[in-house]
């Protein structure tokens, strides 16, 4: 009975996280319409409710009833699984983010406001976003068209070359926390933004942000769908759902990097100052990653696309021996300052 | 409970693992491979060393096999009949390997003791295993650490030699 109880908590956690990281999936596509339009200086969806605010559920809706084409000569297993392979690695993530402070405490159980707390909190979601390049590697070559191969081959090489550096950025977080756990880190970084580890790992965090854009694909990184060289890069054979499982993976994937740099960097849940902790935790969660969301949509209106052998030597030549200096760095200073 | 996670992860492992040399399509046997990695992932993860199984997928199913993807997709490799003369010589080292490794087993004390067992003696450390193996790399185990690292490095040095063309003259 106590075991049923603690499985159904579980369930219902993931559910609930689930619910509402799809959701802001949907509005962020929303949001990143509107600000792009308010940056080109146009209105941007305004035909669906109130200012388009329904706009995503009548996308939703209308990918969720479109023909789901398979190419001929797609090789139809792989073809059919790659989406699911890019969604899950983008979703599973958010079992480790630590979204507030307080637990809910209903008699002897204690409703966490995290899935699961695991020790090596931050290396499985490296782990398990190293996997998402398989999906949009194998999606690029089981459609088996040439757009899509590239698309896919680019993917490949880019998110294999920015995860050393990304890997690497967090490494000085870890340093500092001596924990790979989410939860401890967050803790580690209490008591007023000067504590904070964006302000101790400037160069980290930069290197950070820089490589998170580049492993989702995003522009100026969008090199594996680049729309006027690629038609749309690895999904372009896609269509109806298998498409909009694709698109779902990217904004997931958007607001992960988000939550773990804010974890990582900005203090997690932490307000800036104690005399502002009246505000609940988790609305700076929000606040902070949502400030990050809208850096990417703005860095996506302002900087042209990257050629793809600049993307390379940029990412082998600057970001890695960077990040690698970085760990040094900090690895002598932490040394140091614990000999004191 | 463990236990049925411990059969379906050694099973798919063994599964997954005579698909890797069984299948004829490069591309399968390449996801084979992975779903081998991702499940011994998990057996690392039933005997409580979550570092080594977070690594174990992060270094070689999200980097190593991601290249080897990489390069077959790059050749394009139909499937390649001229690899398939090798079974008598395959047949052959396996069938020694798995002798030895038959003998090892049978030899050391990992069949008297239960491995589920030996692990909570490490999991009851004061410490993580995180903790325990970065301080057993960097105190007992310094020498071949070092050692690993410079044969590494002589490897990526002479990778870089290798791909590197001298132009002529």
């Amino acid at each position: 009975m106590d075991l049923a109880i603690r499985i159904g908590i579980v369930l219902a956690e993931i559910a609930a996280v689930l619910g509402v990281v799809l959701t802001h999936v949907a509005y962020l596509t929303y949001m990143e319409r509107k600000i792009l339009s308010d940056m080109q200086d146009r209105l941007g969806p305004m035909e669906v409710g109130p200012h388009g605010l329904l706009q995503p559920l009548a996308d939703g809706l209308k990918l969720f009833f479109k023909e789901d084409i398979i190419p001929t000569g797609a090789n139809k297993i792989i073809f059919s699984a790659a989406p699911i392979l890019v969604l899950i690695p983008a979703l599973i993530g958010f079992a480790v983010v630590p979204f507030g402070r307080d637990s809910l405490v209903i008699g002897e159980f204690e409703i966490t406001p995290y899935i699961t707390d695991i020790n090596v909190g931050i290396l499985y979601i490296l782990a398990f976003s190293s996997l998402g390049a398989y999906g949009v590697l194998l999606g690029g070559w089981a459609s088996n068209s040439k757009y899509s191969l590239l698309g896919g081959l680019r993917s490949a090489a880019q998110v294999i070359s920015y995860e050393l550096p990304l890997g690497l950025s967090l490494v000085g977080p870890i340093l500092l926390s001596g924990s790979l756990s989410m939860v401890t880190m967050t803790e580690a970084q209490g008591g007023g933004f000067w504590h904070w580890y964006v302000i101790t790992q400037p160069i980290a965090f930069v290197i950070y942000m820089i490589c998170a854009i580049a492993e989702t694909n995003r522009l100026p990184f969008d090199l594996p769908e680049a729309e006027s060289e690629l038609v749309a890069g690895f999904f372009t054979e896609y269509s109806g759902m298998r498409f909009s499982f694709f698109f779902l993976a990217e904004y997931a994937n958007m607001i992960l990097v988000s939550c773990i740099a804010v974890v990582a960097f900005l203090g997690g849940w932490q307000a800036p100052f104690s005399f502002m902790e009246f505000v609940p935790p988790i609305v700076w969660f929000l606040a902070k990653v949502y400030f990050l969301l809208f850096f990417y949509i703005w860095l996506r209106a302002t900087v042209p696309r990257l050629r793809f052998d600049q993307l390379m030597a940029f990412g082998w030549k600057v970001m890695l021996p960077l990040s690698l200096v970085n760990v040094l760095l900090t690895s002598i200073v932490k040394y140091f300052l614990n000999q004191m | 409970m463990i236990q049925s996670f411990f059969f379906y992860f050694a099973g798919a492992t063994i599964i997954s693992s005579i698909l890797t040399v069984g299948l004829r399509s490069p591309v399968y046997c390449t996801l084979a491979l992975l779903s081998t990695l991702l499940h011994v992932a998990g057996l690392f993860i039933l005997l409580h060393a979550e570092f080594v199984a977070a690594i174990q997928i992060i270094v070689y199913a999200g980097a190593v096999l991601v290249l080897y993807l990489f390069v077959l997709m790059l050749l394009n490799l139909k499937t390649t009949e001229t690899f398939l003369k090798q079974t008598w010589i395959a047949l052959f080292f396996g069938v020694v390997i798995f002798v030895e490794i038959l003998i090892g087993l049978f030899k050391s004390s990992i069949m008297t003791t239960n491995p589920l067992e030996a692990t909570e003696a490490v999991t009851a450390a004061p410490i993580g295993n995180t903790e325990t193996i970065g301080l057993s790399l960097f105190t007992e185990y310094l020498l071949p650490f070092e050692v690993v690292g410079i044969i590494l490095l002589g490897a990526a040095v002479g990778a870089m030699v290798l791909a590197k063309k001298i132009p002529a003259g």
